[in-house]
């Protein structure tokens, strides 16, 4: 279906558009935004300046920017779906070759004005990519061989880019949020169930070519492996991050030790306490109930996105809604898979809480999408 | 444009659903499994992680006690503590610490030395380390540096503690030193203080210091402090205060002290100074001495082998660990073990030709034309060797080295000082037992004027004289009191000596310095009051050969120092109610009753007078000798003194 064939009549022009925004996900957006300014400045020591300001400012910017996004039609974002995804992988072929290195990593591109992170783009730019693909493709012909290779190649280039920086973390999202998209398009099981056999092939393939000339990770990220299996076999070394996240975790109990009084951020035993690791801060500080209370809003978030998907008639609007839930959802769930320690720390910010411009610009424009995707849905 | 119904249309929207719906509860799936993985850590778990998150931030620190200052029996200050001013900087607060060592250069005396050290440390240590720059610097040069202050980032003056021997080398030898504890203080002890561990820590490393450290040290304050991952001290969470180590008071008379520290000035000697009536000591002096400040702020090299190449020995403390033949100044206990013994009484006369025969062999006596006849007076009066000889063959050494050892010769003394022979008191088992040899009556002669093989330390004479003094059995003692409480003063049982026989021996001695003719006799007392009794010694340290005898035995002046006579002379007074007795011995000095004997007076009189010796005290002859000679003594000034160390209180 097309969106030729939408009931123009039928959705909300002019200002009338804000009236129908999805505006209980955009009050959890805001609520989860306001959980991080909390947390930047209680691990700050006290301190507005530091990151809970800049941060507060650029979600005033996201904010607009998702409001603007909102009102555009869906299926101009259809349109230049093509355009943003080649535009994409231009800069992460440009940041491979001239980026800015970063904690060990090529991964920020300066454009002179703003330090931009090509991958996070790509994040929202495959799901869009590939929203488009199915709407174009006729549905019948979803799970023939042939235009199954399009979209494996369509998300397989993008995440080569990524994984040569090295960024192993946006890697697997990108292949997580695509493979979702695939999946909602109605892809056959059958294939799922190849790639899955073939993903734990090659994970032992991975594992076992350490040590070996063509050794397919590089040693740092083989050591997170190890470390994630056994953290406490180095305590004071490479798998003092975890064991710190994991101490901050723990000791907040219940309730926590109350607002700014998390002993493991405040003394800096916490790693990234700002960014990567800022969950465990909110766990020292507010307990169960503050990160359950979190967890609850990420998880309303997915099931507002959802919930709005379902009510698309549209592919393109219901398929982008979809990845890009998907993509938000990975995003948490891997950071706290892996401040818990149960997932490898693979250097995965939590979406919106953590300190990061880049990061939080391009999930709002994302959920402008998904809320132009509602505006402008056919009823 | 109308919508236009598509077959598949409606099932691609519902595929798309029911996927959109298997993707959401697969999503929960992974939240329940979050939150449940949540709930296991922090519900469950909490304890253990919760410990641990203490265990990360608090650190539990140790507050260095006070060291117990000593004070003399007068409340004189002899080793406090003194606030020890120095100069940190901390590389973090300071930046550039290279430019800003160079800016303090300007500020106080500082070498390019100190400031390569300060520079190559800073890179090795953590930022937030301070590092010492300068240590022991005055109080103008700490003012100069917190005026200068906002111009030298991350430059801290501090405050700390250090001992101080305001006597510098009075008391170096009783009271020793202190100085930061080494690996080898370490491995002696088996569950170390861990005040030890903390750097710079000072303990007492010599004499008194180090005897009684455990009384001085106290015990350690803490303080739990919360810290950072990288170990900087963030809070104080709260503090234990430690206990204070305890002050000690000694029996030793700190002016006393000086006085014969100053009267034996570049001497190799020993004095000992004794209460007769309860063992203190008055004073116990060794020289040379040292300055014990210097091993405090550690010593340089070159001071360091000043002191060991220095024949006169200023690091031994003569006075406890010096051994030396005692000379004549034993004649008292062979005369006291023949009349014990009854093989002679005070009028037995012995005939002194100059010589002694015996086994063959003849022994001479110092006078080589003899004394003639002489009793027990005499034969101490003028030192006659012959007499003791005599005496010796007919008692035998076995009660003579009985009656030393009664009078304390030959036993350890045991005082909180370092190194305390116990000298030797030799008889037929000792010598078996050590040379594995019978013993012989040429032994019995040597030992019987204190030669051979008997050895005292000047401490030991102390205690004999002050024993024959007193009729009791005197034992030394330093500490008078500990913590402010007296230590109970024991009453010395009487000596197993007939009282009688005793005052036999002391008349000799009396005769010895107030009978014309007599060899202690121009060093005597003339004050009623005060008459001194006394006995001079000359001890050899060289075998005299039989072709040197025949050569005419060369005086003492003609001889190198080291192998010149030991003077001794052993005193006390006043003869009617003795107070105090006095050994003195003189390395290599000569003569006793010349080199010793003078000391001895002067050091008696000192002491029972309270102040400089009177002149009147002294023969008439000696006085305008004697008045230039007390006044050129380099005494302290005590009235100043007592001021400059009247901060007593802890700082």
């Amino acid at each position: 279906m097309s969106f030729l064939e939408y009931r123009i009549q039928a959705v909300p022009s002019g200002l009338r558009k804000i009236l129908y925004l999805n505006w209980p996900l955009v009050l959890l957006l805001t609520t989860v935004c306001a959980v991080g300014w909390l947390m930047l400045y209680s691990v700050a020591g006290g301190t507005l300046s530091t990151w809970a300001e800049p941060q507060m400012k650029r979600f005033a910017v996201g904010l607009t920017v998702m409001l603007i996004v909102a009102m555009i039609p869906i299926w101009f974002w259809r349109n230049i779906s093509g355009v943003a995804y080649l535009l994409s992988i231009g800069l992460l072929v440009a940041v491979d070759i001239m980026g800015h290195v970063g904690m060990g990593a090529q991964r920020w591109l300066n454009l002179g004005f703003i330090m931009l992170q090509p991958s996070e783009l790509m994040k929202i730019a495959l799901v869009m990519m590939l929203a488009a693909y199915y709407d174009w493709l006729d549905p019948r012909k979803v799970s023939r061989p042939i235009w199954v290779l399009i979209p494996v190649i369509l998300i397989l280039v993008p995440v080569a880019l990524v994984m040569v920086q090295p960024d192993l973390g946006t890697g697997i999202l990108l292949m997580g949020g695509g493979a979702v998209v695939m999946f909602c398009a109605g892809v056959s099981w059958i294939y799922f169930a190849v790639v899955i056999g073939a993903g734990t092939g090659l994970v032992t393939l991975v594992l076992m070519s350490r040590g070996t000339p063509w050794q397919l990770l590089r040693d740092y990220q083989f050591r997170r492996i190890d470390i994630f299996l056994d953290p406490a076999s180095d305590p004071l070394g490479a798998g003092y991050h975890i064991t710190q996240a994991k101490i901050a975790l723990g000791s907040g109990g219940w309730t926590g030790r109350g607002f700014m009084q998390g002993t493991q951020s405040r003394l800096n035993f916490l790693p990234e306490k700002h960014t990567d690791f800022i969950f465990t801060s909110l766990a020292e500080e507010f307990g169960f109930v503050g990160a359950c209370s979190l967890l609850v809003l990420y998880v309303l978030i997915i099931a507002f996105c959802i919930s709005s998907a379902i009510q698309m008639r549209d592919r393109f609007s219901a398929l982008v809604t979809l990845g890009i839930a998907a993509s938000f959802f990975f995003l948490f769930a891997v950071n706290m898979l892996m401040v818990m320690g149960l997932a490898p720390v693979v250097g995965v910010p939590l979406p919106l809480v953590s300190y990061g411009g880049s990061a939080m610009m391009v999930l709002l424009t994302a959920f402008g999408i998904v809320q132009s995707a509602h505006v402008h849905r056919a009823r | 444009m109308k919508r236009i119904a598509h077959r598949d249309s409606d099932d691609t929207t519902r595929r798309t659903t029911r996927r959109a719906l298997i993707l959401g509860g697969a999503m929960s799936a992974v939240a329940a499994v979050l939150g449940a993985r949540m709930r296991y850590m922090q519900v469950d778990e909490a304890d253990q992680y919760r410990m641990l998150a203490e265990e990360n931030r608090v650190s539990i620190r140790l507050i260095p006690p006070h060291r117990g200052q000593i004070f003399d029996r007068n409340g004189r200050l002899i080793a406090g503590n003194e606030q020890n001013y120095r100069i940190t900087i901390t590389r973090e607060d300071a930046g550039d610490v290279s430019d800003v060592l160079h800016r303090l250069q300007r500020v106080i005396p500082l070498t390019d030395a100190d400031i390569a050290r300060v520079e190559d440390e800073a890179k090795k240590r953590s930022a937030f380390v301070p590092l010492v720059v300068a240590d022991r610097i005055s109080w103008d040069d700490m003012s100069r540096v917190a005026v200068n202050a906002p111009s030298l980032p991350g430059v801290t003056p501090e405050v700390g503690q250090s001992r101080i021997y305001p006597f510098d080398a009075d008391f170096a030898h009783v009271v020793g030193y202190v100085g930061p504890v080494s690996e080898r203080d370490l491995a002696k002890q088996e569950t170390p203080d861990p005040l030890l561990q903390i750097p710079q820590f000072q303990i007492g490393k010599v004499g008194l210091e180090t005897w009684m450290e455990d009384t001085l040290r106290g015990e350690a304050g803490t303080k739990r402090i919360e810290v950072n991952a990288v170990g900087r001290v963030m809070r104080e969470l709260g503090r234990v205060e430690g206990q204070p180590g305890a002050d000690l008071t000694l029996t030793i008379d700190a002016e006393v002290q000086n006085f014969v520290q100053a009267r034996l000035g570049s001497e190799s000697a020993a004095v000992v100074a004794m209460d007769v009536t309860n063992g203190d000591l008055l004073a116990i002096s060794s020289t040379p001495s040292f300055d014990p400040n210097l091993f405090v702020r550690g010593i340089s090299y070159g001071d360091y082998a000043a002191l060991t190449g220095n024949d006169h020995r200023p690091l031994a403390n003569k006075t406890v660990s010096g051994a030396y033949p005692p000379g004549s100044t034993f004649k008292m206990v062979t005369a006291l073990a023949a009349l014990e013994a009854g093989v002679i009484d005070a009028e037995t006369r012995v005939y002194c030709p100059g010589y002694y025969e015996v086994a063959g062999r003849r022994f001479h006596c110092w006078s080589r034309g003899g004394h003639g006849h002489l009793a027990l007076d005499e034969a101490l009066g003028r030192s006659c060797d012959v007499y003791f000889y005599d005496v010796s063959q007919r008692v035998g050494i076995d009660k003579i080295a009985d009656m030393g050892r009664r009078l304390g010769l030959g036993q350890r003394h045991d005082l909180p000082m370092s190194a305390i022979v116990e000298g030797v008191m030799p008889d037929k088992a000792w010598k078996a037992a050590s040379y594995g040899q019978e013993w012989r009556v040429g032994d019995t002669i040597n030992a019987s004027i204190g030669q051979g093989y008997v050895l005292t330390s000047p401490l030991q004479l102390a205690v004999m004289t002050a024993r024959l003094a007193s009729g009791r059995a005197v034992a030394p003692r330093l500490v008078k009191a500990i913590g402010g409480q007296d230590v109970p003063e024991t009453e010395a049982p009487p000596l197993d000596v007939d009282p009688r026989l005793l005052r036999q021996v002391r008349q000799g001695m009396h005769t010895v310095s107030n009978t014309f003719g007599m060899t202690g006799y121009s060093n005597r007392i003339v004050d009623p009051a005060l008459t001194m009794a006394g006995k001079s010694g000359t001890s050899q340290v060289r075998n005299i050969t039989a072709a040197e005898r025949a050569r005419g035995v060369i005086s003492n002046d003609q001889l190198p120092w080291n192998r010149r006579d030991h003077a001794l002379f052993v005193g006390f007074a006043p003869y009617d109610n003795p107070r105090v007795a006095v050994s003195c011995v003189v390395e290599h000095g000569g003569g006793g009753s010349t080199v010793a004997a003078p000391i001895l007076r002067d050091v008696l009189l000192r002491i029972l007078t309270g102040g400089t010796p009177p002149l009147s005290a002294y023969p008439a002859s000696q006085r305008a000798r004697i008045e230039t000679a007390l006044s050129e003594l380099p005494l302290r000034q005590f009235d100043t003194l007592a001021s400059a160390t009247g901060t007593r209180g802890r700082a």
